[in-house]
């Protein structure tokens, strides 16, 4: 480990940091090549600053990681079980291997293990990696168990929760509870492959304590959490992201001024996200930020 | 914190349940009398969220009362705790002995598990098919259910019935007749009572002068204080006050004590990093969840010896450096539960526990705080979330709990063997213990005399040695599983191994928590393995895909093969092999890590589908 103004000794495309202190930087071995980055950086920080492409699921850029999904796998040398790249910090002196046998072999089988058992059909990237990694889920047979027929939750007019599309990621609970909203009205229920998320008794979320301010669906990496717009226009066939074109603004419904990108198609506004480098708000808005252009386009 | 919680009300018996254990509602703002729709919001204070960790004795408290939990007790205890009702809703849910839906008071758990299915399970369920109907649905009063290892394996086939009210009642029925079993599950108060913990331990029936750990069982009344300490009891907790903390420590170090909870970590030494540790206050946690199928030993120990644990305790939590230990005890282990808690008592009211142990001005308290049917909280961070009132699903370390365990404190979890063995180090100095040291095994399944036996822990004891201990084989010897579901098979002609760790390791086996469970051929192979598949499968916590999705695949591809042998099982084995691989290197947890161990060693070992 050295001790190094950052800004001369970083290695070409590692985030520079802009305090002007002596950081300590964190030497290691990654896939043979030493790099160098800034104390608590992640192997996952480390590959992206290396250009090398991890998948990921269950991390989010707003979120502690719960590294839970597994698809992010690295050897670390000398471990007896394979490391998350998107938790585990960077040691001095670690080898780190991203594209061993072992290694990949994981993020196959992780990827087999959820493409058979959950409808992955709106995760963005997934498709990508099952033919990179050579994935085939089917190989489990026709009759194995998946939460793919679950049915949807459609009880408001707001979102819908399609757990059928849901792989257990936990970011949704973590954006609703204690990381973000402090709402908790959200949890994961159930145990084992019988798990889901759930409101108090599985109920409706009118008769919970969720207030709709969609910081859930902001994160959620599966669309098993969407507008009720996109879910209706997905069911009807006329959902066409490459038709949509997005628009940053600041949300005029009071004094904060959070980011608002709007997502349009034909003319009318299907969904709100906001942006996640808002160094504020970083990516969340209330319930008029995020829905209030139903009011705007609904108005009667 | 703004809560915003549901309008089902409590009846008065839930009510009462939970504010026998939290006191009764100080206000309105915590579940009280006052009922406007507005107080569907409450603000709770520090002191009401300090109560998390009452969430999960809360639940029982109205499990036990009334046998389920309804939403309006569920959301009385939310109110009183200040707990997201999403949350305690999720808590409830994770644990097998609770039901959020309506059931009898009386529940009859039958173990289905591998030593009870060595010795008649599968009867015993037909049996009581004929009298109660099939599991899970209620007939006259009575609900019983299928049950992972009950730990009572050297009485198998074993059931346990537990009647809810405002006294629980519980029942032992082991060996069990449907019959007996029935009886007990109507009437558990009326239920003869169970074999004494003597009969768990053949060495001490038979008088064996060599028992170290198993010393007292049989020979001191479990119950009486004066008892103990008439056969030497709290001897080593003046020694350790006598030579102080650190060098407790360098006599457990020295003494070369490894955890016997499965991992055979040092015990010395993570009693030094917890010791050495600037953040306070420490805690002590003993782990008394043995729920790894075939292990009964801490069991044994806890009702046959309750007060040689809680010294243990005492003397590790000096060590260390904390006041205050929990005892988290299997929730299916009743008789362990009376004992603990009436050494506990003792123990308090003779300065043995409290602000100033033995005068020495040392304070140390023990809480027991009970599991709820999830082998998963026996795995040393679950534990943790399981006593703070959250789900019992592990955390990822680093950190380790030497740094941040128990409430985000330094912690050292012990299993309760461990900590027994710290009676005789402290007693008869490290070196000698060393030379002397015993370890205790589980042993059932088709033997003579199944029970807790305790042997020399060096290379003269092999398997072949416990087995002819244990009375031999009762029908020809196909296998015997060793360490446990996690740990793996042996062939009856490979019982030479010497039972050490190391002998073990070199044998490409594990002692795991001592399990060693004798398999004939009276069982067809292919249904022991799916009941272990089922077993992971039903514990998994379900946070990580290779676990979750990969014990499900397993289970799967066992029931494909269950009547096929070579080239038609050859496809499945293979995917099982690949999804045991992915669950072994990218599980979080040691259950995920070890759930195709047993299924692995059947096939390539016990050449199982051939
Ligand atoms: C799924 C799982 C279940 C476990 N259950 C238990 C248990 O019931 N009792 C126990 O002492 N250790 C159990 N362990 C091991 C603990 O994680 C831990 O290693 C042990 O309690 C440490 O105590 P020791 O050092 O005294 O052995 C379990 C581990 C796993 C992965
Ligand atoms: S919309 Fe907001 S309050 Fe409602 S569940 Fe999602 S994060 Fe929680
Ligand atoms: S709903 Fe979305 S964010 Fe929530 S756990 Fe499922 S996949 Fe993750
Ligand atoms: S390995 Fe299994 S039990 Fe352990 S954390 Fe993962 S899902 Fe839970
Ligand atoms: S992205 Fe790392 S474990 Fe899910
Ligand atoms: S009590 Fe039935 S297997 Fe242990």
């Amino acid at each position: 480990m050295t001790t190094t103004p950052e800004r001369t000794r970083t290695p070409q495309g590692s985030a520079p940091v802009s305090l002007g202190l002596p950081r300590r930087l964190i030497e290691f071995d990654l896939d043979g090549d030493q790099v160098r980055v800034p104390e608590g950086a992640t192997l996952l920080d480390a590959c992206r600053d290396a250009g090398k492409d991890i998948p990921t699921l269950c991390y989010g850029d707003t979120l502690t990681p719960k590294n839970a999904c597994r698809v992010c796998v690295v050897e670390v040398e000398g471990a007896r079980t394979l490391a998350p790249a998107c938790s585990r910090k960077a040691e001095p002196g670690m080898k780190v291997r991203t594209d061993t046998d072992r290694a990949r072999h994981s993020r196959k089988l992780v990827l087999e293990l959820l493409a058979s058992s959950t409808d992955l059909s709106t995760t963005p990237h997934v498709a990508g990696w099952i033919r990179e990694y050579g994935a085939e889920p089917d190989r489990f047979g026709p009759d194995a168990a998946t939460v793919a027929g679950r049915e949807a939750k459609v009880d408001n007019d707001l979102y819908v929760r399609d757990y059928a599309k849901c792989i257990m990621c936990y970011k949704c609970v973590d954006a609703c509870g204690d990381q973000w909203q402090n709402t908790f009205a959200i949890a994961v229920a159930g145990r084992g492959f019988d798990n889901t998320i759930a409101v108090e008794h599985d109920g409706p979320l009118p008769d919970s304590a969720c207030v709709y301010c969609g910081n859930c669906i902001e994160v959620c990496p599966t669309g098993a959490l969407s507008f009720k717009s996109e879910y209706d226009m997905r069911a009807e066939g006329t959902w066409d992201e490459d038709a949509q074109t997005e628009t940053t603004t600041v949300c005029a419904y009071c004094g904060v001024g959070c980011n608002l990108t709007l997502h349009v198609q034909d003319n009318e506004i299907v969904k709100v996200s906001s942006p996640h480098d808002n160094p504020i708000t970083r990516g969340n808005l209330c319930i008029k930020g995020r829905f209030g252009y139903q009011h705007v386009q609904t108005r009667e | 914190m703004d809560l915003k919680y549901t309008d089902a009300k409590p009846t008065d018996d839930e009510r009462a349940a939970v504010d026998a254990l939290l006191g009764p509602a100080p206000s309105g703002w915590e579940g009280g009398t006052r009922d406007d729709l507005d107080l569907r919001w409450a603000k709770g204070g520090h002191e009401a969220r300090d109560r998390r960790d009452q969430l999960l004795p809360a639940l029982h408290a109205v499990n036990d009362r009334i046998g389920w939990i309804s939403e309006g007790a569920l959301d009385y205890i939310c109110r009183r705790l200040t707990i997201p009702p999403a949350e305690a809703y999720g808590v409830a849910t994770f644990y097998a002995m609770f039901s959020l839906k309506p059931r009898p008071a009386k529940v009859l758990h039958v173990c289905t598990d591998i030593a009870c299915a060595a010795k008649g399970s599968a009867a015993l369920c037909a049996g009581l098919e004929d009298r109660l109907g099939p599991a899970g649905t209620p007939k006259d009063g009575v609900v019983w259910q299928e049950s992972p290892c009950l730990g009572l394996c050297e009485r198998a086939p074993a059931a346990l019935a537990i009647q809810a009210g405002d006294e629980v009642a519980t029942a032992v029925i082991a060996p069990a007749t449907a019959e007996a079993a029935v009886a007990a599950a109507t009437a558990p108060e009326t239920a003869p009572p169970e074999a004494t913990e003597l009969e768990a331990v053949p060495q001490a029936q038979a008088g064996d002068p060599t028992l170290s750990l198993l010393s007292r069982i049989g020979t001191v009344d479990p119950t009486d204080l004066d008892d103990y300490r008439a056969a030497g009891g709290y001897t080593a907790l003046r020694n350790a006050f006598a030579i102080g903390p650190a060098a407790v420590i360098r006599e457990v170090t020295d003494s070369g004590l490894m955890g016997r909870g499965g991992a055979a970590f040092p015990t010395g030494r993570k009693w030094q990093a917890t010791a050495g540790q600037p953040d306070a206050p420490h805690y002590l946690v003993c782990n008394a969840d043995e729920s790894e199928p075939g292990t009964f030993k801490d069991r044994v120990l806890m009702e046959g010896d309750p007060f040689s644990v809680i010294e243990a305790m005492t003397i590790a939590g000096y060590a260390i450096g904390a006041h205050q230990g929990y005892l988290y005890l299997r929730g299916e282990y009743p008789r362990a539960l009376v004992r603990l808690g009436n050494a506990i008592d003792q123990a308090r009211a003779r300065g043995l526990l409290g602000d100033n142990v033995l005068g020495q001005g040392y304070a140390f308290d023990i809480e027991i705080r009970r599991g709820a049917g999830a082998y998963i909280c026996g795995e040393e961070t679950a534990i943790f979330n399981s006593i703070e009132g959250q789900r019992g699903e592990p955390r990822s370390k680093p950190p380790f709990p030497v740094e941040k365990g128990l409430f985000g404190k330094p912690t050292v979890v012990n299993n309760v063997e461990t900590l027994a063995n710290v009676l005789p180090i402290l007693t008869r100095g490290a070196e000698a213990y060393r030379t002397g040291a015993t370890k205790l095994f589980c042993v059932s399944g088709a033997l003579g005399k199944p029970g807790v036996y305790e042997v020399p822990f060096n290379e003269s004891t092999t398997l072949r040695d416990l087995i002819d201990l244990a009375g031999g084989a009762t029908g020809s010897l196909r296998a015997v599983l060793l360490g446990g579901a996690a740990g793996g098979f042996v062939r009856a002609d490979e019982l030479d191994i010497p039972l050490t760790i190391e002998g073990a390791r070199a044998a490409g086996a594990t002692l795991g928590s001592g399990v060693v469970l004798a398999v004939d051929d009276t069982v067809e192979l292919p249904r022991i393995l799916l009941r272990i598949a089922e077993f992971f499968r039903d514990e998994s916590c379900g946070q990580c895909v290779p676990c979750r999705v990969g014990t499900v695949r397993q289970e799967e591809a066992l029931h494909r093969i269950a009547d096929k042998t070579g080239a038609d099982a050859a496809a499945d084995i293979a995917l099982m092999r690949e999804v045991g691989q992915v669950m072994r290197d990218a599980s979080i947890c040691g259950l995920g890590q070890t759930a195709w161990n047993a299924v692995e060693t059947a096939i390539d070992r016990l050449g199982a589908y051939e």
